[in-house]
């Protein structure tokens, strides 16, 4: 995201904020190392004044994270960034917060597509879509507060990509897909650089609302295997997830309980409201997967996904605060 | 599904044969059957693929025809694309879509469609040697919605309805049905490759509105499926007259379709409601079927004879595309499709001589 808004010539200043060092090598983006403290974020807000949050720290993915550190990122925050946006006086004009759909549940008496404004259909059952509720709502509440600010929410389906690990390409890495036996749900995916694009989008035309992103089409669970060249493990269709759990223990695969629904079920999100929005996508659903396949089959034969990047400090310093560097000759 | 490991132009290399097939097949019922009012051929012309794009068959090469289409279908489903401005659509091309399979965004597959319709079609016309009346009545472009009358422990109607269309006029019939079908294993996930739709409000109105297909629906639901052999032929309610106001959003017209012979094909003597509630059926009946045949009964239809008649279809006046729409209204309208049909039903039965041979 940052990489990407670094090429616009307007943008004056770049703050990159979040608990993990960067993974791609950032040029004018000043990196600050923090967790979401709210007394931190207030006085960063205020001492750089910056008019945009760009909100991507929620977690979508309870596989690695504790039901209580899902809260903690999620809902705790959320609620500390939007205060310290929200404070009188603050310089925040804008604010964007990356959501997923697996707000929408997936639930047999689902619609085929949701809408932005479609209530989902199902009780709320796992913590991720709980704390995912949570965090919008708070949003929501934020931007009734705050009429004058431009608040966004994109709600992205399934992110494929080769620097954002998901259970699904975590699975899809390792040329297998977890499904339930008997069921071939409909899914969509969108590839990353359309979330980063999306993000960037609503971003630099301020842009206000809720939307879904995704790309176009469905396609079959099975055909994203078939696409990946990976070998679908079916499980039981009673109880999948206690038979994945001994599978997920040794690492072979990751079966989070959001997941259960969606290889169950399938979802699909109507992302016409973007799009009317004057978005444009680069991959549809299936183009997300191909991608990704394609990335896949570099990295298995390389054993890694290109150049790696590690982020030194000292260095980075170095770079662009000492005095013996040359300026203007390489950025 | 195993299929979907297919390449692309295999599908529709395979997709190919059985529409030939289906042509000779057209051709045979036409000499079988004088009362096919229609001639089959150039119905199938005008429909091939789906009525919506019709520069599918002006591609001329059969396979590029079936990707023409498909593709449009899902650019259709993906509604949005079309309401960018011109300009913008051809500044940038549509996205590289490399799909495998031709499953589309209802889950139906136009191959796994002609499987089945090429395995089903001997039981269509042997087994309950269907006959129509009216076909002509259904529109070869555009959105409608049809209804028919229900019946049968597991109901041999549906199947039967949405096989007869496809094979005379060509064009896809989906099928919305209850929800509680897509939490079969196995089951759910054939019902769905073959045309089945959860309905759902804004499944249907995507259908019939959005992408001018057709819709078949059983407003009774399990009511009619459940009922005993003593109520044949006895419509129950019409659900809360959803499918009327669906109609009326979507601005399409309702054609009933009433069908004799179903409710025959698998009776219901009674029910047992303590095994269905331990099994989570709908319902768990006990059929003359399972009597005779025993337990191969509950897979058998009795080789009834299966007559259709497609009444006038009918529209509304009311203006498309409202949220809602007045309540005693859409009652009134459903009641007095229930009527026609039910009128339809006793006429049919009235002038029908035989269960088996009609």
């Amino acid at each position: 995201m940052a990489q990407a808004l670094e090429s616009e010539p307007e943008v004056e200043m770049i703050l990159g904020l979040g608990a993990n060092e960067p993974k791609v090598p950032l040029e004018r983006t000043e990196f600050v190392r923090s967790d979401q403290k709210y007394s931190i974020l207030n006085r960063i807000v205020r001492a750089t004044q910056v008019d945009t949050i760009v909100h991507t720290f929620l977690e979508t993915n309870s596989v690695n994270v504790s039901s209580r550190s899902l809260h903690e990122i999620n809902v705790i925050g959320t609620l500390n960034l939007l205060a310290a946006a929200g404070t009188a006086g603050s310089s925040v004009r804008q604010v964007v917060v990356k959501s997923s759909t697996h707000i929408y549940g997936a639930a047999e008496t689902d619609p085929a597509w949701f809408s932005e404004d479609t209530r989902r259909t199902s009780p709320v059952r796992t913590r991720l879509e709980r704390s995912l509720i949570e965090v919008e709502s708070l949003v929501k509440d934020f931007t009734d507060d705050n009429p004058h600010l431009v608040v966004s929410v994109l709600r992205f389906a399934n992110v494929l990509g080769t620097d954002i690990i998901t259970p699904i390409s975590y699975n899809l890495r390792r040329r297998r897909l977890p499904c339930i036996a008997g069921f071939d749900p409909l899914v969509q995916f969108v590839e990353e650089d359309d979330v980063v694009r999306a993000l960037e989008y609503v971003t630099a035309h301020s842009i206000a609302g809720v939307y879904n992103v995704a790309g176009a089409g469905k396609l079959p669970w099975s055909e994203v295997a078939s696409i990946c060249g990976a070998y679908l493990v079916p499980l039981p269709p009673i109880r999948p997830r206690a038979f994945a759990a001994p599978l997920q223990r040794i690492r072979a695969l990751q079966f989070p309980p959001e997941m259960e629904g969606l290889v169950r079920f399938g979802r699909g999100v109507d992302t016409g409201t973007l799009i009317r929005a004057g978005f444009e996508y680069r991959y549809t659903s299936a183009g997300a997967v191909e991608s990704f396949a394609r990335a896949n089959n570099l990295r298995r034969s390389t054993g890694s996904d290109g150049e790696a990047y590690r982020y030194e400090q000292d260095v980075e310093q170095f770079f662009r605060h000492s005095p013996a560097v040359v300026r203007g000759i390489d950025g | 599904m195993g299929g979907v490991s297919a390449d692309r132009p295999d599908i529709a290399r395979m997709a190919h044969p059985s529409e030939g097939a289906g042509g000779s097949h057209d051709g045979d019922t036409e000499g079988d059957d004088p009362e096919d009012t229609l001639s089959s051929h150039p119905a199938r012309q005008a429909g091939a693929g789906t009525d919506t794009e019709g520069e599918a068959d002006t591609g001329g090469d059969r396979v590029s025809a079936t990707e023409a289409a498909t593709n449009a279908l899902r650019a259709e489903a993906v509604a949005p694309v079309s309401y960018l401005p011109v300009a913008a659509q051809q500044e940038h091309a549509e996205p590289h879509d490399p799909r495998r399979s031709d499953v589309d965004e209802w889950g139906r597959s136009e191959h796994m469609r002609s499987i089945v319709r090429r395995l089903y079609n001997p039981m269509y016309k042997y087994w309950f040697r269907a006959e129509w009346e009216g076909l002509e009545k259904i529109p070869l472009h555009g959105g409608a919605l049809l209804i028919a009358n229900h019946a049968g422990a597991i109901p041999s109607d549906a199947p039967a309805i949405m096989h007869g269309i496809e094979e005379e006029l060509g064009r896809p019939v989906y099928g919305l049905a209850d929800y509680w079908f897509r939490t079969i294993p196995v089951v759910g996930t054939m019902w769905s490759r073959t045309g089945g739709v959860p309905a759902h409000p804004d499944n249907a109105y995507r259908i019939l509105h959005d992408q001018q297909q057709l819709a078949l629906v059983f407003p009774e639901g399990t009511k009619a499926t459940s009922k005993t052999y003593t109520d044949r032929y006895r419509l129950r309610r019409f659900g809360r007259g959803g499918f009327v106001e669906i109609a009326m959003r979507a601005g399409v017209p309702v054609i009933p379709i009433a069908c004799v012979g179903a409710e025959e094909s698998m009776p219901i003597l009674f029910r047992i409601p303590a095994v269905a509630k331990a099994l989570g059926l709908p319902y768990f009946p006990v059929t003359a079927n399972a009597l005779v045949m025993g337990p191969i009964g509950y897979v058998t239809y009795f080789p009834v004879k299966m007559k259709f008649r497609v009444l006038d279809p009918i529209t509304f006046d009311a203006e498309p595309g409202l949220d809602r729409y007045s309540r005693s209204r859409v009652m009134d309208e459903a009641e007095s499709i229930r009527a026609t049909l039910q009128d339809a039903l006793h006429d049919m039965l009235r002038e029908r001589r035989s269960v088996w041979f009609g």
